[in-house]
């Protein structure tokens, strides 16, 4: 059976890097992947392409027309994983939300979406800015969700902030969040913060990743961890991770916090401990 | 077939039923043809373009050139700039209008396609313009459209190139037909006054058969004229919603001073036109109009028990409505109910006021009605089944009320889809007050003989 999951959270907390590290542990162990990325900058399946900068689907759209075939927009990368860029207009201008999806439907329509797949993953912009960055949550696509995080204020904001939108499309859809993932930035007392955080939601904390210069190695040389160095201690946590992503029961409807409650957490967790 | 209106009303805010106005682009669309050689140009897709070209057709009954950016997919993604760009360049090489008057839509509006700096970086062949307005649906209505198109105008037009103004008056006429507009221009010429009317949809929008097609028509506001607006000494503008907006960016602008009048629909209104142009140009009033406004004191006074305590319900555009309250006024007529769709404010539009204004005509005249801006017809019906009256006063969609309610329904105002030649006669200025008085009169009168008994049946009425 196919799972359609989406990775959301905050700008620059590593949504990219942490989706095709753990696609590429999922491959690894024999899953057929497709990552999709719905970032206007187009840069979510570089590593995993090796660095392979692939025609968006827009620009393919606006230089080519709508006559495409999916040969076009779609690249193989590590593990024989497929990977799509739906990219966006230039900066400044037309409607990126759109663009994405209009994308999406040019993928189905193009039979993107084959029986063989087990996992198809979509790396979506940091900040739901409007409906059609929410499309891979709508219309019973992705049905899973996991937000990136970690222990910075304005990171756990923006996934609280995120919970409220998968609380508005699991109203009339089945979309639910899977849980938590925190991509460490060692920030005092993280582990436990970002658990105490996933409880208030009503979730779990799936995958504590811990900080490690390896990924930005791993980055500079396009590569994801596992392909970059298979034995070093991250492909292990990414591993982890995915094993836990393929065997995760927990899927909720989020219960956001209100602001003052969130800041209330990260007295508790956060500030008094330091003092 | 509006057999289901409830009586009671129940305080809506999430919808509309029946709306009383429709978009901002069609009353654009309609003010950019009140310029000689205009094409208007709606930047969107096919659809918008096509719907208010046959809506415009179907109230005129004449052709309606505009063409469009044909937005698809590939536009509302990428934005509109290449389309634009591509339109220019082909209308120009295949129509070759003098100016090309952009609008915009909803959708060009949503994605924020910036249209200035788009027409700064299209190729325009010397000699030609491209000017535009925004006009998003979402705000206003149609008489929005038409002020934002107007000041549009103003905007890439006007010009204060003296150092002294002229002797001469701008006439911005506001959301009028084009026979109106001849008829403030004949009055206008009568008073020995030099104007500028812009924009003027007469010779364009009510042009004779000629037997030939004629993509651009004779009429419009020549660009110059518009261009030396801007060394006018005066600028009347003739309704608050639909022309005093780019009245007053004239004056910010070139420094032409701005008065707002009410549209001269009825005596007082039409008084009121006559006199700031007496005032301002010291011109003597010619028999001719003193003549005409004699006329119509008589019939008035004639006419006056047809019309006495008739209860009536007007509806229309903000302008139209607010002046043709006055003139059942001062026929003694009682307007309980009336109502615009047309919202009193609108972002980056026209403002106004016509609650406040037309509560005030009540009041002086010791009457309460319902006022609202911003209504609908579906609320209009059930005040009337509230309130009943003898009239109802609006556009064609008034037609279902008047049936469910079996009231007579005097046709006034835009868009009048099922009569002909309302576009080519006025209703402003005294020999406008009169034609609608006898509009006016002859529904009340024949509802009267078609209701009386065989032995009520009067000769003489």
């Amino acid at each position: 059976m196919m799972r359609q999951i989406a990775i959301y959270g905050k700008g620059g907390i590593g949504k990219s890097t942490t989706t095709q590290n753990t696609v590429a542990a999922l491959a690894e162990a024999g899953n057929k992947v497709m990552v999709v990325g719905c970032d206007p900058k187009g840069d979510s399946t570089r590593l995993i392409l090796h660095g392979l900068t692939q025609k968006t689907v827009l620009d393919t759209l606006r230089d080519e027309g709508e006559d495409i075939e999916l040969e076009d927009i779609m690249r193989v990368g590590f593990g024989d994983t497929r990977c799509v860029e739906s990219g966006g207009p230039e900066p400044g201008v037309g409607c990126a939300g759109r663009g994405i999806i209009t994308s999406i439907n040019l993928l189905e329509s193009l039979g993107a979406y084959t029986p063989e797949l087990n996992y198809v993953f979509y790396d979506v912009l940091g900040d739901v800015v409007c409906g059609g960055f929410a499309m891979p949550i709508r219309e019973g696509k992705a049905k899973e969700i996991y937000i990136v995080a970690s222990g910075e204020l304005m990171a756990l904001y923006a996934a609280n902030n995120i919970c409220k939108g998968i609380g508005k499309y699991a109203q009339s859809g089945d979309v639910r969040l899977g849980g938590i993932i925190c991509n460490s930035r060692n920030v005092d007392n993280e582990h436990e913060l970002l658990k105490a955080f996933a409880e208030e939601l009503g979730s779990q904390l799936l995958h504590f990743l811990p900080r490690d210069n390896i990924v930005q190695r791993a980055e500079i040389n396009k590569k994801t961890v596992i392909d970059y160095d298979q034995d070093c201690n991250q492909a292990g946590e990414y591993r982890e991770l995915a094993g836990k992503m393929a065997e995760n029961q927990m899927f909720v409807v989020p219960k956001p916090m209100t602001q003052d409650r969130l800041e209330e957490l990260m007295m508790d967790y956060g500030i008094l401990d330091s003092l | 077939m509006l057999d289901s209106t409830p009586r009671e009303i129940i305080a809506r805010t999430g919808a509309v039923i029946n709306p009383a106005k429709t978009c901002q682009p069609i009353g654009a669309m309609y003010a950019a043809l009140g310029i000689h050689r205009c094409l208007p140009h709606s930047h969107g897709s096919q659809g918008c373009c096509a719907y208010h070209r046959s809506h415009l057709t179907r109230h005129f009954r004449e052709p309606v050139m505009a063409s469009t950016s044909s937005f698809t997919e590939g536009a509302s993604v990428f934005g509109g700039s290449a389309n634009l760009k591509t339109a220019i360049k082909n209308v120009f090489t295949l129509y070759n209008p003098d100016v090309i008057a952009v609008h915009t839509t909803c959708l060009s509006e949503t994605i924020g396609d910036d249209i200035p700096s788009i027409i700064k970086s299209a190729a325009i062949p010397p000699g030609k313009m491209v000017i535009h307005a925004n006009t998003p649906s979402y705000q206003g209505s149609h008489v929005t459209g038409f002020s934002n198109m107007t000041k549009g105008m103003v905007n890439y037009l006007a010009e204060a190139s003296l150092e002294n103004k002229r002797e001469q008056v701008n006439i911005l006429p506001g959301f009028l037909n084009p026979g109106d507009m001849r008829e403030i221009k004949r009055l206008t010429a009568l008073m020995g006054v030099p104007f500028i009317m812009f924009p003027d949809t007469s010779g364009s929008l009510d042009s004779p058969m000629s037997g030939q097609f004629n993509m651009f028509p004779k009429g419009g506001a020549r660009v110059e004229a518009i261009r030396d607006s801007g060394n006018s000494s005066l600028t009347l503008a003739l309704g608050e919603y639909a022309a005093s907006d780019p009245a007053y960016q004239l004056e910010r602008k070139c420094l032409v001073p701005a008065v707002v009048l009410r549209t001269p629909i009825g005596i007082q209104a039409t008084d009121a036109l006559i006199m700031a142009l007496r005032q301002h140009f010291v011109a003597e009033v010619p028999d001719e109009i003193e003549e005409e406004r004699g006329q119509l004191v008589d019939i008035m006074t004639d006419l006056h028990y047809h019309f006495h305590g008739k209860k009536v319900a007007i509806f229309g555009d903000p302008d139209i409505v607010a002046s043709l309250t006055e003139m059942v006024l001062s026929l003694g007529m009682k307007p309980v109910h009336l109502l615009t769709g047309t919202p009193n404010t609108s972002l980056g539009g026209a403002q106004g006021n016509f609650e406040a204004t037309v509560t005030a005509m009540l009041e002086d005249a010791g009457l309460a009605g319902r006022v609202k801006a911003g209504g609908d017809l579906f609320e209009l019906h059930q005040w009337i089944k509230n309130e009943p009256v003898d009239l109802l006063i609006g556009n064609t969609y008034g037609k279902y009320i008047a049936r469910a309610e079996d009231i007579p329904l005097v046709r006034v105002g835009f868009p009048i889809l099922d009569r002909g030649v309302h576009s080519y006669l006025p209703v402003v200025g005294y020999r406008g007050a009169l034609r609608l008085m006898e509009m006016i009169d002859n529904a009340l009168q024949d509802r009267v003989d078609r209701d009386a008994r065989d032995e009520d049946l009067e000769l003489i009425m």
